[in-house]
């Protein structure tokens, strides 16, 4: 290997370093005998065990489950829907509409967070759960519209018109041609809603009542007074779901082109 | 069949309307009209007409503040791209299957809750943390270093945390630059400078401003890195803004200083556009 080659595979662990430094010490924490994250007196399992008695915590990632997952499909159905309706027709403002929805992806977050804070107040919502989904929703919506719409620029017009030449339905042509030939736009912008909806901290801030902590804002609101290695093993349980799920996906997808011979 | 024709028309359509008029529009145009409102000192807000919270962005002590902000988000950005730049163009020595798998591992830790990731870096940068007690059990410093509850800690904690959003463009535009073009200009004896300043550099400045644009305005806004790694000593406009909202209860002013953010945000973009840039192009992932 040259020097060059050298110096840029450098560059690259370095990099990786960097970006998962952090995480390496919080797993190898989960296991810690010590409460305190800051010597290693010997491996256990307890912490893994504690954590299905705090009940706090559980409650908080079982609210972030609720959140997310409504959310996601609600935005992933509206995103799709209204990714389409843009692309396809012609409607009164649909300039506006089109530069509104760009809004939740360019300004902080912290402002969308306040105006809907405010719209809340003088709609007399009462902050909760359902304030929480509906903002969720909100911020979600647009990255969902952008990415189903990046697929759908791609999308030959001919497979729709042979279909109808070939007698289908509005409907067939819809869920057996459209559908199918959008699906990894859809995918992937439902990913980026759920990953989203996990992680919020900046909106759920401002939009969270009392009884509706996410779990994000438990983690916010101990982090300060130290948090236990029960936390950390939360996360590695919660890293390990993704990363399986992750690979699983990678996998079903390199079967499937695979299959088709590509 | 014309009727069925508008029926599936309103279906796809009506959806999208409600949802920008009622979510979005309508909330800043709230904010908007509470940015001229007074502030009583109980928290509520008196309807009259005023400029006054904008003039207090002038104050002396929010001047600070704001720049203070900039400053952090500035230095956030430009070490950014001096991680992204390197990282991008070394990844494309690399087989186009190891690239697919590296770029998707840049992506892995950020499906991890990003608080606990904050949290990671307490651990590691603290005067008795991990960084510390190597250095001066290896003897290489005397004393621990103040790695955090300064401006050191919140500029590790934002380009972490934005780093991904600067990695992902940068690197999409880099892997478009054709490849004949490096080799040409080396051929030519141009230097590596060279070759990136007049390469590299205007080929994909573009994806660099997307990246850029996703790593400025994010940082002005996080105040939970500020308060965490910053000991809660420092302030960001996003401080600023939550204070006046959760504890000052100054709405109007907190409103004055968001539509100052959005109006920053929309020039901001408006060069974005002006370089060439799509809009569907920002903060896809």
């Amino acid at each position: 290997m040259n020097k060059g080659k050298w110096i840029k595979t450098l560059t690259i662990i370095l990099t990786f370093i960097f970006l998962y430094a952090p995480i390496i010490v919080l797993v190898i924490y989960s296991f810690n005998k010590s409460k305190m994250n800051v010597i290693f007196t010997g491996f256990t399992f307890d912490w893994y065990k504690t954590l299905f008695h705090n009940t706090d915590l559980l409650e908080a990632f079982g609210n972030t489950l609720i959140i997310a997952g409504v959310s996601t499909v609600v935005s992933t159905v509206i995103g799709t829907i209204s990714a389409l309706g843009l692309y396809k027709y012609n409607f009164p403002m649909k300039k506006l509409i089109n530069g509104l929805i760009y809004i939740p992806i360019v300004i902080p977050e912290i402002v969308l967070g306040i105006s809907l804070l405010s719209v809340y107040t003088i709609a007399n919502l009462k902050l909760g759960m359902p304030s929480l989904i509906i903002s969720h929703i909100a911020f979600s919506i647009p990255f969902v519209i952008t990415s189903v719409r990046s697929t759908l620029n791609l999308l030959p017009k001919e497979y729709e018109e042979a279909a109808y030449d070939l007698g289908a339905s509005r409907f067939d042509v819809f869920t057996k041609v459209t559908l199918p030939l959008i699906m990894p736009g859809v995918i992937s912008g439902a990913t980026l809603a759920l990953t989203l909806s996990m992680d919020d901290v900046v909106i759920s801030y401002f939009t969270a009542g009392p009884g509706s902590n996410t779990l994000p804002l438990q983690i916010y609101s101990i982090i300060k007074t130290g948090i236990t290695p029960d936390v950390n093993a939360l996360s590695t349980l919660m890293l390990l779901a993704t990363v399986i799920i992750l690979t699983t996906s990678a996998l079903y997808q390199s079967r499937k082109i695979a299959r088709r011979g590509y | 069949m014309n009727k069925r024709f508008n029926i599936e028309k309103y279906l796809f359509t009506v959806p999208v309307v409600i949802y920008s008029l009622l979510l979005i529009l309508l909330p800043l145009l709230y904010v908007l009209l509470i940015s001229f409102f007074k502030s009583d000192s109980y928290g509520g807000m008196i309807y009259t007409f005023t400029l006054s919270n904008y003039m207090e962005i002038f104050n002396i002590t929010y001047i600070r503040i704001f720049l203070k902000s900039i400053g952090i988000a500035l230095i956030t950005t430009a070490i950014c791209l001096c991680i992204a730049y390197p990282f991008a163009i070394s990844l494309m020595s690399k087989k186009e299957t190891t690239r697919n798998l590296l770029i998707k591992l840049v992506m892995v830790p950020f499906l991890m809750n990003s608080l606990i990731r904050t949290y990671g870096w307490i651990v590691l940068l603290r005067k008795n943390g991990i960084i510390n007690s190597a250095l001066v059990g290896t003897g290489i410093i005397s004393s621990p270093l103040s790695l955090m509850y300064n401006n050191i800690g919140i500029i590790i904690g934002m380009v972490y945390t934005l780093l991904p959003f600067m990695i992902l463009p940068v690197y999409s535009a880099v892997s478009k630059v054709d490849p004949n073009l490096i080799e040409a200009s080396y051929d030519l004896g141009a230097s590596k400078t060279k070759t990136f300043t007049k390469i590299y550099l205007p080929l994909t400045i573009s994806g660099a401003f997307n990246g850029s644009l996703m790593v400025f305005i994010p940082a002005i806004g996080y105040f939970f890195i500020t308060d965490i790694l910053g000991g809660g000593k420092i302030m960001i406009i996003g401080n600023l803004i939550k204070n006046q909202f959760l504890t000052a209860r100054n709405w109007p002013f907190g409103a004055a200083i968001s539509i100052f953010l959005i109006l920053m945000t929309l020039i901001l973009v408006s060069i974005y556009k002006k370089l060439g840039g799509k809009m569907d192009d920002l903060g896809g992932m």
